[in-house]
């Protein structure tokens, strides 16, 4: 009788402790799927940018600085390869971005360009989905964090090397600033 | 959402429990009526018949409900370079909810403003939008209807509201045959009374009971089903905040859609449920036991209520505010619920010209048609298997080549019917 007992609470420990192994490795996964969404989306935008430059360079003489800005800050989102390293550089180019689509208010000619008009579609649904994408994300990194966390399920990550994963921010200026009111 | 998922899912097995024990019921009175000598057989064999019958409608629906519901709406499937902004704001609205696949989009053509969304399981979804909805709204008010309809599938109302649909349908039809079926027995000479000789009393006590229930029946499954498809309602608009972080975008939306109904519109009452706005309800403003939608001016004040937020637990709070009772959403919704803010509303940087005969024309493009601008500037839509090398303008009577290309789609399409 003890022995079936003992035995009992052996299986029950054992099918336990790989329900949460088991848990922990879906949550990672969940993550790193997360994670190759917004990654597509990235490659989209940076692909989007040298068409957007070229179509709006033509009617845009006198925004030489905007122009460089962008490229540059493509470059540098295009070489960055840690979660950190491409929230800085994307969040730079999202706000050279949204830069960029102010000035093309002043430019009619420009907004009139069929061309320019689906590029600029194409540009608004790339910056949602990396907005979603990243909420998406976000919310995947804070369930495998807290769950790395929370005990028992901290000493299992321990020991099988599970880490905590990075948040990706982006700070866009329109959610940043405060709404400014002018007298 | 997951925890989420699985409380919803508990609740709607209760209801397609509850309105199959109405079935179950129904089905047993008539047995017992038309076997009152030996009341168990009798009931056994009413309940058998109508759970067959459920079955039966259930697999049908299993098998091809979608399609079935999206041609009887008229609704045609359009590819990405048809209308490329609608099919960019549903792969959003899919990412930002997590829906496993990409939903197939389709097109109505009706000029009053609609949408609706169907799918068993979330991996073959689909949503259907009416060109009106496409003309009228703003990209932000898109969004916002696109994302009640991808609330409707990710909280998988498409899925249990079809299977309750299916039930209540079977309660109706069963009762109905009933119902039916004695009316004419009685214009016949009431055979079954005269040949019962034992206890007449009896006989009309089981009578008064299976026609109060006939009757009853019906109507207890449809108040059951409306009123949580009125329910589900308020959850996909809190979703489509939720998905948006914009819940103005929705709320402008059904000002809109329910400003455009129109008292003509004819659709089917099966289908009526599954729009983002019933197009069967005259005003929208009472709400009875038998409406499918809540008041839409209601949906529209709660959703303008989220003053600080657009999380589903901001919802409730603004939904709890105007109805001081409980809440729509649920405990377990709201403890999967995380605040994210308000975005900043797109202000619409190029004014898209969408009038509804560009919009005609993505139709007529998905359905195979081809396009041929004249000099007089009038549109000339080729049907598919047009077989004439040339083409006259109506207008203006000049004479045009049909277009090589579009020749050649033709005899390709006609290839492959051929094989």
């Amino acid at each position: 009788m003890g022995l079936i007992i003992v035995v009992a609470v052996l299986v029950i420990l054992v099918v336990w402790i790989i329900g949460m192994y088991n848990g922990l490795v879906r949550l990672r996964n969940q993550v790193k799927n997360a994670w190759s969404q917004i990654d597509v989306q990235l490659k989209r935008r940076h692909d989007l940018i040298p068409n957007l430059v070229e179509t709006a360079k033509g009617y845009m003489k006198h925004e030489r600085e905007t122009f460089e800005e962008i490229t540059k800050a493509r470059s540098q989102a295009i070489q960055a390869n840690s979660v950190s390293d491409k929230s800085k550089a994307e969040s730079e180019l999202s706000g050279a971005l949204s830069r960029f689509q102010l000035v093309v208010e002043n430019y009619p000619d420009l907004k009139a360009n069929q061309n320019f008009l689906s590029l600029q579609e194409e540009l608004t649904t790339t910056e949602n989905k990396v907005g979603f994408s990243r909420q998406f994300y976000n919310d995947q990194v804070l369930k495998f964090n807290t769950r790395i966390e929370s005990f028992p399920t901290n000493i299992m990550a321990g020991m099988f090397g599970f880490t905590q994963s990075d948040f990706f921010e982006i700070e866009t200026p329109a959610e940043r600033e405060v709404p400014k009111v002018k007298f | 959402m997951w925890e989420a998922i699985q409380s919803n899912k508990r609740k709607s097995v209760l209801l397609i429990v509850m309105l199959a024990l109405v079935l179950a019921a129904l089905g047993g009175a008539i047995g017992f009526y038309i076997q009152p000598h030996y009341p168990e057989d009798g009931i056994f064999f009413g309940v058998i018949a109508a759970m067959i019958v459920w079955i039966v409608m259930l697999l049908i629906s299993v098998a091809g409900g979608e399609r079935i519901l999206l041609a009887s709406a008229g609704a045609h499937e359009i590819k990405y370079d048809d209308a490329p902004q609608l099919f960019n704001i549903v792969e959003e609205m899919k990412i930002a909810s997590g829906l496993p696949a990409m939903p197939r989009v389709f097109i109505i053509d009706d000029h009053v403003p609609n949408a609706f969304a169907v799918g068993l399981k979330p991996e073959r979804a689909a949503v259907a939008v009416t060109t009106g909805l496409m003309s009228k709204l703003t990209r932000d008010e898109l969004q916002g209807v696109i994302a009640h309809e991808i609330g409707h599938i990710s909280n998988r109302d498409t899925l249990f509201m079809t299977m309750a649909g299916v039930t209540v349908g079977a309660v109706i039809i069963i009762a109905d045959l009933f119902l039916r079926g004695l009316f004419y027995s009685s214009l016949a000479g009431g055979r079954r009374r005269s040949s019962s000789k034992d206890g007449g009393q009896g006989q009309i006590i089981i009578l008064v009971v299976s026609l109060v229930l006939a009757i009853l029946a019906p109507l207890l499954a449809q108040i059951l089903y409306f009123a949580t498809s009125r329910k589900r309602e308020y959850l996909a608009d809190a979703s489509a905040a939720q998905f948006t972080r914009y819940p103005e975008g929705l709320a402008s939306a059904l000002e809109k859609i329910s400003a455009g109904q129109s008292k003509e519109y004819k659709k089917s009452r099966t289908l009526a449920p599954m729009y983002i706005v019933n197009p069967m309800a005259a005003s929208g403003k009472a709400v009875g036991l038998f409406s499918t939608h809540p008041p839409t001016e209601d949906r529209i004040r709660v959703l303008r209520g989220m003053s600080s937020g657009s999380s589903l637990a901001e919802y409730e709070k603004a939904f709890r505010t105007l109805h001081r009772d409980a809440g729509v959403i649920g405990a377990n919704n709201l403890k999967a619920s995380e605040e994210k803010g308000i975005r900043q509303p797109q202000a619409e940087k190029v004014e898209h010209k969408k009038s509804l005969r560009d919009i005609k024309d993505v139709l007529h493009k998905a359905a195979g048609y081809g396009l041929l601008t004249c000099v007089c500037g009038l549109k000339m839509k080729i049907p598919p298997n047009f077989e004439h090398k040339k083409v006259k303008c109506p207008r203006c009577k000049r004479v045009y080549d049909v277009p090589v290309e579009f020749l050649a789609a033709t005899a390709a399409a006609d290839q492959s019917q051929q094989k």
